[in-house]
């Protein structure tokens, strides 16, 4: 496998920060105080990080897991929520870590969109996210 | 994936809870409508997971299920525990991890584990200012704005501010620490044990123990309707 590449981006207006580095910072408007209950695809993604970061599976550890997400750019960082970057950050560790491949990736992600419109739900997107 | 609009778990987080009366609307619709790509990765990749002999079905499946198990129910028993047992108290503030394994509570290996207790003097409140470590083995899956960057950016500047927007007003002359979780790191707050609970078992006061309580964004309150409730003899737990 390639060198890892790790390529800090810095958070804009917050001197040497990082994405993820948000102490302190104002810049996030109001507090949203809404609940939210998990969707089972995010139970899911929180079962399959516990598993595969587990002794029994040693897929990779979650100190790799931390670094992807800690990369991430602001844009991405601050766009998605936190289940999906859970998920972005599998699907980079188990192709780094050699255990599924790109292409296995993107015909199953086909697949899988094809599957959920059979079931009337539209999948806005067919680009892996 | 099956439609899962029955596998959402209905009771531990929204009963007796802080939020209770929020006029919010849930944030998201899982159920139908467009599917988020990212709902279309997980699938994906847990299908190749399981394909390729990685993880089993049954394995997410259980572990899921497993998480289900943890949620601020559990937390509360201990707080009830340390309010009525002043030695467990001393012990769970000593040594979390060992505390909370007389209750056959597992909360893992990956990260130290403290008890922070609210006084008369100090109002305690965790945050985890780089992600969102929480105390997922003891309260289970943790609220979305306590990962929200608004919350995760203001708490360590502006405590009291925060805890004013969730209801909790700290007198000028009672200090508010912060604790800012880690990977490494975690926190649980001991709330005070509120005046008119005299008496009460410890699954009466485990019914008054929310989970924003054991974040330190509420205080274990005996409304009406607890106290009758607690006279009915019935308990979160």
């Amino acid at each position: 496998m390639s060198e890892p590449k790790r390529k800090t981006r810095l958070r804009k207006g917050a001197g040497g920060r990082a994405a993820h580095d948000v102490g302190g910072l104002l810049d996030f408007g109001p507090i949203d105080r809404a609940e939210h209950d998990p969707a089972l695809w995010e139970k899911r993604v929180d079962a399959m990080l516990i598993l595969l970061v587990g002794p029994k599976k040693g897929a990779f550890k979650i100190d790799a897991m931390r670094r992807v997400i800690e990369d991430y750019g602001q844009q991405e960082y601050d766009a998605t929520t936190y289940y999906q970057k859970w998920v972005r950050a599998i699907r980079n560790l188990l192709i780094e870590q050699e255990v599924i491949t790109r292409d296995e990736l993107d015909k199953k992600f086909a697949i899988v969109a094809t599957e959920f419109e059979g079931r009337g739900r539209s999948v806005p997107s067919k680009v892996i996210p | 994936m099956a439609s899962h609009d029955h596998d959402h778990p209905h009771d531990h987080d929204h009963d007796d809870h802080d939020h209770h009366h929020d006029p919010h609307a849930p944030q998201k619709d899982h159920d139908s409508g467009p599917a988020d790509p990212h709902e279309v990765l997980e699938q994906a990749l847990r299908e190749l997971l399981i394909e390729k002999g990685v993880l089993t079905a049954g394995e997410i499946n259980a572990q899921v299920d497993f998480m289900d198990t943890r949620s601020p129910a559990l937390g509360a028993n201990v707080v009830a525990r340390a309010w009525t047992d002043a030695r467990f108290k001393q012990r769970l503030l000593a040594d979390t991890r060992v505390a909370l394994a007389e209750m056959d509570i597992d909360i893992g290996s990956l990260a130290d584990f403290r008890t922070v207790e609210n006084t008369p003097e100090t109002h305690n409140v965790v945050v985890c200012t780089l992600c969102s470590c929480y105390p997922k083995l003891l309260l289970g899956i943790p609220p979305a704005w306590y990962k929200s960057t608004a919350y995760r950016g203001r708490v360590v500047v502006d405590p009291r501010g925060v805890l004013d927007e969730f209801g909790v007003k700290v007198p000028d002359g009672v200090d508010v620490r912060v604790h800012d979780s880690t990977a490494d790191l975690r926190y649980i707050v001991l709330p005070m044990r509120p005046p008119g609970t005299d008496g009460w078992s410890e699954k009466k006061l485990a019914s008054i123990v929310t989970r924003d309580t054991m974040i330190g964004t509420a205080i274990p309150k005996v409304t009406e309707k607890t106290a009758a409730r607690a006279a009915r003899g019935k308990s979160a737990s």
